[in-house]
């Protein structure tokens, strides 16, 4: 699956990746492998990439935006994002 | 003929020394231009996909959707953003831009304008400054963009035209900037901000069963302000670059004009050298035949 995450001042993340949790406006939710089509909207917290299987992670956080799921490519548009260090 | 001598010098030195602050300048600018078309470049994937995910959410809907943002209404009150620079000596740059804003405002809107009811928010010093001080409705709020130029600022000043537009404070906004074409050519254009015109359903969009959180009513609403955001942001990008693509070339200008001055100056500084050593040496052969004689 592939993974996007845009902000307006540059791209902030591209790859492969085995899924990605965001915080949806009703409740945060996970897209993996052959996710459905979906647009949703994005509420201000954590955005968790996973990178593969093995707990590769890292997170970034937003102020709100949009994601969109089609063809296993998800595109996360986000303002004001920025990455964070991993506590691990 | 020796003052002449000195007089000659100094106007050399003086053209020199201006000549190096505008090579100086220009190389500013060339640098400055290269970081600006970065920001431009980096920006252009997510104004790209945040049209195309609104252009997938209407094509994937039934029906007309109400977008209030999109909704025409009688022209009273007229907001005009003019995005100028905060800096001087590029050129016609900020004139050509303030030349535009005021056509504009007596071609298309001389009614609102009589009454007062157009008004500008000048971004970028120069135009705030000249609006001023010609007795326009100006407002401070956002001339300072250029001190601090990031998405968040740019995002302040479109959500309170968004604001002021559902507030009905304004009934159309135009934002008058330069778009950039390449550092020598820039586009001086008017560009309607609000209403957005409709969006239609297009062929070729991808038909796919979405699913949409929330409604898609409402992730319309939601996403408009954000396309408005990039389109200002855009602009103002745009604005910024030609700013320094016009210093740039105003300064190249300036520096090769200077060298004709430095041709022509030297010129006459070796032409007044020669005459000075020619009357010198007169002098001194017709000292010596005076002796002789």
């Amino acid at each position: 699956m592939n993974l996007e995450i845009l902000t307006p001042d540059k791209k902030l993340y591209s790859g492969e990746v085995y899924g990605v949790q965001m915080p949806g406006i009703s409740g945060s939710f996970e897209v993996l492998e052959k996710h459905a089509p979906l647009v949703s909207a994005l509420k201000a917290g954590r955005v968790k990439v996973l990178k593969d299987k093995n707990n590769h992670v890292s997170f970034f956080d937003i102020q709100g935006g949009f994601v969109e799921v089609l063809n296993n490519k998800v595109t996360v548009l986000v303002e004001g994002a920025v990455a964070v260090e991993s506590a691990s | 003929m020796a003052g002449q001598l000195k007089e000659v010098r100094n106007r050399i030195k003086s053209v020199q020394s201006t000549q190096q602050i505008t090579k100086a300048m220009k190389m500013v600018s060339a640098a400055k231009l290269r970081r600006a078309q970065d920001a431009i470049t980096q920006m252009r994937p997510y104004s790209k996909k945040l049209q195309e995910m609104l252009s997938n959410i209407v094509s994937n809907s039934d029906g007309d959707m109400a977008m209030p943002l999109a909704t025409d209404r009688p022209v009273e009150k007229v907001l005009m953003i003019v995005v100028t620079s905060d800096r001087g000596l590029a050129g016609a740059f900020n004139a050509n831009i303030i030349k535009l804003a005021k056509l504009t405002i007596n071609q298309r809107y001389p009614e609102q304008y009589r009454k007062g009811q157009v008004a500008i928010w000048g971004i970028g010093k120069k135009g705030y400054e000249h609006f001023l001080k010609n007795n326009y409705r100006t407002d401070a709020t956002f001339k300072d963009i250029f001190l601090n130029l990031t998405f968040e600022h740019v995002q302040r000043a479109s959500e309170a035209a968004v604001k002021g537009f559902l507030n009905r404070e304004y009934d159309v906004v135009e934002i008058v900037y330069s778009q950039f074409r390449n550092a020598a050519t820039q586009q001086f254009t008017v560009e309607r901000f609000l209403p957005i015109p409709k969006v239609e359903k297009k062929k070729g969009d991808i038909k796919a069963d979405f699913i949409f959180d929330p409604s898609q009513e409402e992730l319309v609403t939601e996403l408009m302000p954000k396309i408005l955001n990039t389109q200002l942001y855009k602009a103002v990008l745009d604005s910024n670059a030609s700013e320094h693509g016009a210093r740039m070339t105003a300064m190249d200008k300036a520096s090769e004009n200077a060298n004709v001055l430095l041709k022509n100056l030297k010129i006459s500084y070796n032409r007044a050298r020669q005459a000075a050593i020619t009357t010198e040496l007169t002098e001194i052969v017709s000292g010596a035949a005076a002796l002789q004689g």
